[in-house]
């Protein structure tokens, strides 16, 4: 049942792009399908320490940004294909990773997100403000293709391709560590880390372990986001909203399971752009106040998500059905 | 003469900062517990401030007053309506509460009041004070000394009074104190009040000199948390000195280094102080 289920899910995921080309608005359709992928690729990442390891960052726009900047650095002074800056990105995420990892994660929980914010809010300012990474105006990938390595398509299609593959390997990963000794221990970390220490789980270590599989990813979620669009700056690369994308969506899905921020992206992403078409500019600010209301709700009533929330209304379902059953 | 001035002016806000942060560091004492939308009281202080100009009238006092009671029954409320709950949740549910509520009240804030830059109407601080050739404006000086003096207090309340130690039998262990007849729920709700309340007046005491938007709230979350870091969490005292410590900083590298790096300088102190001192001047872990 189950397995159908998901292989139902990847039929789905591998035809949408044919299946909404007969329509009118088969161009929106399809970027619309690639942001959802995208959105789903940066809380997947953000997932892997928020969700399994329970370690809430609310930095990880440092990651993604590391990610968006490095590719189009290499094209705006060197002329480099944007490609070659993908590994730079995940390597300089990971010395950041280490960085500010190393001295917080020996403290418990709010600390550590504290650090994350104050640590993305640094690197924002300062790159704002350092003319080398383009300052206030951002920095622009190439406007014409050059060549394949450029990853430069006119069409939405290719890079929901792209996306999907990434997408796919994120999750083939988590359900990899979540089957892993690494998974166990994140998850007696999560429950409580006093316990997890006393059953000689090495806390700091694996928390550690956790952040950097996740910072790599996410720069990896920020690197496919400036190939697409093919421009970066302070905002769209380091701002607050950066990361409150990925922890809306992982926490609105469900932070702490596979398919969770898929989810979460498959709701959002297409709200947002229908605020935004309906509402105009103007939209984008109520955006923020509907996304600020959404986790403050999931935070009271549904810290689980809606997949656990699914999970129960099954499960009391199905009590019910065994209860008519024996009525009968 | 100048460098005096700068740093006279970094002590006076300093001590404003000293006044929000003892709020932030008043409920990790308390609960263990980051508020992230302690910069938005401080905005919501500002907005309460202009409003009770615009529709009252009325001098600081008054509208210091009714930002710090405006804030106070905010704090209440959101204790009842979300943190009295989440306290029993997860800690990804602790964290994101008060991050999505700072979410939400900036961006209502920027629907409601505009992005637009406000200022107060200028008041009878507004004019020049020369203590032997320091030259500072009646507003800073006034909010310095408030600011300073209602920490002090703070302090007092916590130490010296009934409440403050029924306020910290609470934080030291929630159930002997209610077996001594001591409702926990409302002296954590106090102290959120108490918390929001030190917010929104330090809001009012700034806006009386400065402009602001609603977007200031994160760099007064933040440089809340920088404060509350280097005083040690929970320590009252430590707040008051690490705040004058972080104006002295911000009043002297942007005196130094140019106006755009006092805000770098103290985030960088920040993460330092991660490396080498995460339990503060005064705290322990």
């Amino acid at each position: 049942m189950k397995r159908w289920g998901l292989l139902a899910l990847v039929a789905a995921l591998l035809a949408y792009p044919w299946l909404v080309a007969g329509s009118d608005s088969a161009a929106f359709l399809q970027d619309m399908g690639a942001l959802v992928l995208l959105s789903a690729v940066g809380a997947s990442a953000w997932n892997i320490l928020g969700g399994y390891a329970g370690q809430i960052s609310v930095g990880h726009a440092v990651f993604f940004g590391a990610g968006a900047y490095l590719p189009l650095l290499l094209y705006q002074h060197w002329q480099l294909p944007p490609l070659l800056g993908v590994p730079a990105g995940v390597a300089a995420s990971l010395v950041i990773a280490l960085f500010v990892g190393f001295p917080t994660l020996r403290l418990v929980g709010h600390y550590f997100s504290m650090a994350t914010i104050a640590v993305a809010e640094l690197v924002r300012i300062v790159i704002g403000n350092w003319d080398f990474l383009g300052a206030a105006i951002g920095l622009q990938g190439p406007a014409t293709s050059r060549g394949w390595y450029d990853v430069i398509f006119r069409s939405s299609v290719p890079y929901y391709y792209i996306f999907l593959a990434v997408l796919a390997l994120i999750l083939l990963v988590t359900w990899q560590m979540q089957r892993s000794r690494l998974g166990y221990y994140l998850g007696a970390i999560r429950a409580g880390e006093r316990a997890a220490r006393s059953l000689g789980v090495p806390v700091r270590r694996y928390k550690l372990y956790a952040l950097m599989l996740s910072a790599a990813f996410t720069s990896l979620a920020g690197s496919l986001y400036a190939l697409k669009t093919g421009f970066i700056d302070p905002d769209s690369g380091l701002g607050i909203l950066v990361s409150v994308q990925m922890i809306i969506t992982a926490a609105l899905g469900g932070a702490g399971t596979l398919f969770g921020p898929l989810l979460g992206a498959a709701i959002l992403v297409p709200l947002q752009t229908a605020t935004n078409t309906w509402l105009g500019g103007s939209g984008s600010g109520l955006t923020y106040i509907v996304y600020g209301g959404v986790i403050v709700l999931i935070a009271r009533f549904e810290p689980g998500g809606l997949i656990e929330l699914g999970q129960r209304l099954a499960a009391l379902r199905q009590r019910r059905r065994k209860v008519v059953h024996r009525a009968a | 003469m100048i460098l005096l001035q700068v740093i006279v002016g970094g002590l006076l806000l300093g001590a404003v900062y000293a006044l929000l942060s003892s709020g932030l560091t008043l409920i990790w004492g308390m609960m263990n517990f980051i508020n992230f939308a302690h910069g938005e009281f401080v905005m919501l202080g500002m907005y309460a401030a202009l409003l009770t100009v615009l529709w009252i009238g009325g001098g600081p006092g008054i509208f210091g007053f009714a930002a710090a009671l405006a804030l106070f029954f905010l704090g209440i409320l959101v204790y009842f309506s979300l943190i009295k709950e989440v306290m029993r949740g997860p800690m990804l549910a602790q964290i994101l509460s008060t991050f999505g509520l700072s979410l939400l009240l900036r961006y209502a804030a920027f629907w409601v009041f505009s992005p637009n830059v406000m200022t107060l109407p200028p008041t009878a601080l507004a004019g020049t004070i020369d203590l032997g050739g320091i030259l500072l404006t009646g507003a800073q000086l006034v909010a310095g000394l408030v600011a300073a003096v209602l920490t002090l207090g703070m302090h007092l309340l916590l130490t010296r009074s009934r409440v403050g130690s029924q306020l910290l039998a609470v934080a030291e262990d929630r159930n002997a104190a209610m077996l001594m007849g001591i409702r926990p729920d409302r002296m954590q709700a106090l102290a959120w009040g108490l918390s929001a309340a030190s917010a929104g007046i330090a809001g009012a005491l700034w806006a009386i000199s400065f402009p602001f938007s609603p977007a200031v709230g994160e760099t007064f979350a933040l440089t809340a948390f920088v404060v509350v870091t280097l005083g040690g969490f929970g320590s009252v005292p430590g707040a008051m000195l690490a705040g004058l410590i972080v104006g002295l900083i911000q009043a002297l590298s942007a005196y130094w280094l140019g106006p755009i790096y006092k805000d770098v300088v103290v985030y960088g102190l920040f993460v330092a102080l991660l490396w080498l001192r995460p339990q503060g001047l005064l705290g322990t872990v």
